[in-house]
């Protein structure tokens, strides 16, 4: 990315702010500074940059509200004195992408509203940028900002941090956005991909300023330290021709050790403050995994009681799931064998494919290799992900050539 | 989360092919497709939508030792053929089961509800975090 690109997209949630502050249409402000933006990215490489580009970007921005509103005005056939209002003033005295933040994550919005407005209002990204990243139709984009956009105008929250009792709920609205823009980078739910790193570099950049404006607030740290140490193993998360690189699998030294440094610093400094909460575990969690030298060196003690302090803080049958992983690891693959048993009564996760493939993992772990590659089969065909499911049946596949001299191979398919 | 639904026709089911209808009932339903998609992407859900031509001009081709084989299709024994897909993106298996059965209710002949069946199948995706 340029610098322009990085200096337009910094300025961009300023921008929305200042235009706010005055004009009370969050829907036309916001498409507004969009105009604002697109022009100085023409403009500034060519020309140079203005001598105050936060100004330049309001004033450009502020011209465009004013035509707006102009022609509102005739629309409606109403004269008042909007066509007369200065411009809001040039330096707002406040960072605003914490109360923008705070609007484009409002819980009225469904997740997939919330992710494309923040990418667009808060973010700076462009609709076209936003709908290749999730492979729609831009068309398809522009009506989901714009319906998210009226549903914020709707919803009549005011243009403000929201009250007290409110805030814990509200910043944590924000952080599951950040952290859905991160997965939708690092695991890319829409695409046969792998990675889409640009949306995990956005939610690192969004976290990172979260996390300027709030030092004190140990979830915020957790989740910047999160995205961190797991993007760090993003180089080495893919083998050359896309396929999937299972943790254990991976190599250590393509992991990004700039990144771990970071987020084991930021999780260290973060975890004796207190109070405790589940992106910072998760952090420490990840910690561990990027500490080994190799996989063998996993200090799975440390990770069992991490899973453990995280299951007493989420009712979410994956981090039971993890748990159980990790107690295989300390105390034995029938030691987790069991655990699986009493977690399959678990409707949510009951034929899941995770539970699948980790009971395959463990049963070759226990040497039970023809009940494994029925297992990975099982998981194969039950997962939605395309480089999941190739890996799965070339595992299925090799396991079953290991034992195929003691057994018959299965030919129904499993 | 990405879902296809695919819209299956027969040659056995109840109604005469389209290009029996009256021309005002064809009209009618291909209205309602286009409305139909119209809200798709006015709802921020559409990611794509195809029609197929009829079963008649299809081919089925299959490599072999020489030239590749090619018959007429679909598969002679099948009865029933893929008419058109949407692609759609949506937040869950019930919204997209949502869609699916007002696909289904288009109109055929005579303005009645064709009731076709819609079959609903998850697009894959790449898979999530590792650790």
């Amino acid at each position: 990315m340029t610098t322009v690109e990085d200096l337009l997209r910094d300025l961009a949630p300023q921008v929305l702010g200042a235009l706010l502050r005055r004009y009370d249409d969050f829907a036309a402000a916001e498409d507004a500074v969009q105009d604002a933006l697109v022009a100085a990215a023409e403009q500034w490489p060519a020309d140079g940059l203005p001598d105050y580009p936060r100004g330049w970007l309001i004033q450009v921005a502020s011209r465009r509200m004013l035509d707006h509103l102009r022609s509102e005005q005739a629309r409606r056939r109403r004269e008042d004195a909007v066509a007369n209002q200065e411009p809001p003033p040039e330096v707002p005295d406040q960072d605003d992408t914490l109360v923008l933040l705070f609007l484009c994550c409002h819980p009225a919005l469904k997740p997939a509203a919330a992710i494309a407005l923040t990418l667009r209002a808060v973010g700076g990204l462009t609709t076209t940028e936003i709908a290749n990243a999730f492979l729609i139709p831009e068309a398809t984009m522009a009506q989901r900002i714009s319906r998210a956009k009226l549903k914020v105008k709707d919803s009549g929250v005011p243009f403000g941090l929201p009250t007290p009792d409110e805030r814990a709920g509200r910043l944590a609205a924000v952080l599951h956005v950040l952290y859905l823009i991160f997965n939708e980078g690092y695991a890319s739910s829409t695409g046969p991909d792998l990675q889409r790193g640009d949306l995990a570099a956005e939610a690192i950049r969004l976290a990172r300023a979260v996390h300027a404006l709030l030092p004190d607030d140990g979830e915020v740290a957790g989740l910047l330290a999160l995205m961190l140490l797991t993007d760090a193993r993003r180089p080495a998360r893919t083998g050359p021709n896309g396929e999937l690189v299972p943790l254990t699998e991976q190599d250590r030294d393509r992991w990004d050790h700039a990144a771990i440094d970071e987020g084991v610093d930021l999780i260290t400094a973060t975890l004796p403050r207190g109070p405790l909460g589940p992106y910072q575990v998760q952090a420490a969690i990840n910690a561990v995994h990027d500490e080994a030298k190799t996989a063998d060196d996993t200090d799975w003690p440390q990770l069992l009681a991490l899973y453990g302090v995280l299951r007493g803080m989420s009712e979410n049958p994956m981090v039971a799931l993890n748990h159980a992983v990790a107690f295989a690891m300390v105390h034995g693959p029938a030691a987790g064998l069991d655990l699986l048993t009493t977690l399959a009564a678990d409707r949510r996760i009951a034929g899941h494919h995770r539970l699948h493939a980790v009971r395959a993992h463990l049963l070759e772990m226990a040497g039970e290799h023809a009940a494994a590659v029925e297992e990975y089969r099982a998981a194969a065909g039950r997962t939605t992900s395309l480089p999941e499911q190739h890996y799965l049946t070339i595992r299925a596949a090799q396991v079953a050539a290991r034992c195929a001299g003691a057994q018959p191979i299965m030919r129904d398919g499993g | 989360m990405k879902y296809m639904l695919l819209m299956q026709a027969s040659e056995r089911i109840e109604h005469p092919p389209i290009h029996t209808w009256e021309p005002a009932d064809v009209k009618a339903h291909l209205e309602f497709m286009r409305t139909f998609s119209d809200k798709l992407i006015a709802d921020g859900e559409f990611v794509d939508a195809q029609g197929l031509a009829g079963p008649d001009e299809a081919k089925v081709v299959r490599s072999t030792a020489g030239a590749p084989a090619v018959t007429d299709g679909p598969f002679p024994e099948s009865k029933e053929f893929l008419a058109g897909f949407w692609v759609i993106d949506v937040d869950s298996l019930d919204r997209a089961i949502e869609v699916a059965a007002a696909a289904s209710a288009a109109p055929g002949p005579n303005g009645v509800r064709l009731n076709l069946p819609i079959e609903v199948r998850q697009v894959m995706a790449a898979p999530s975090t590792d650790a």
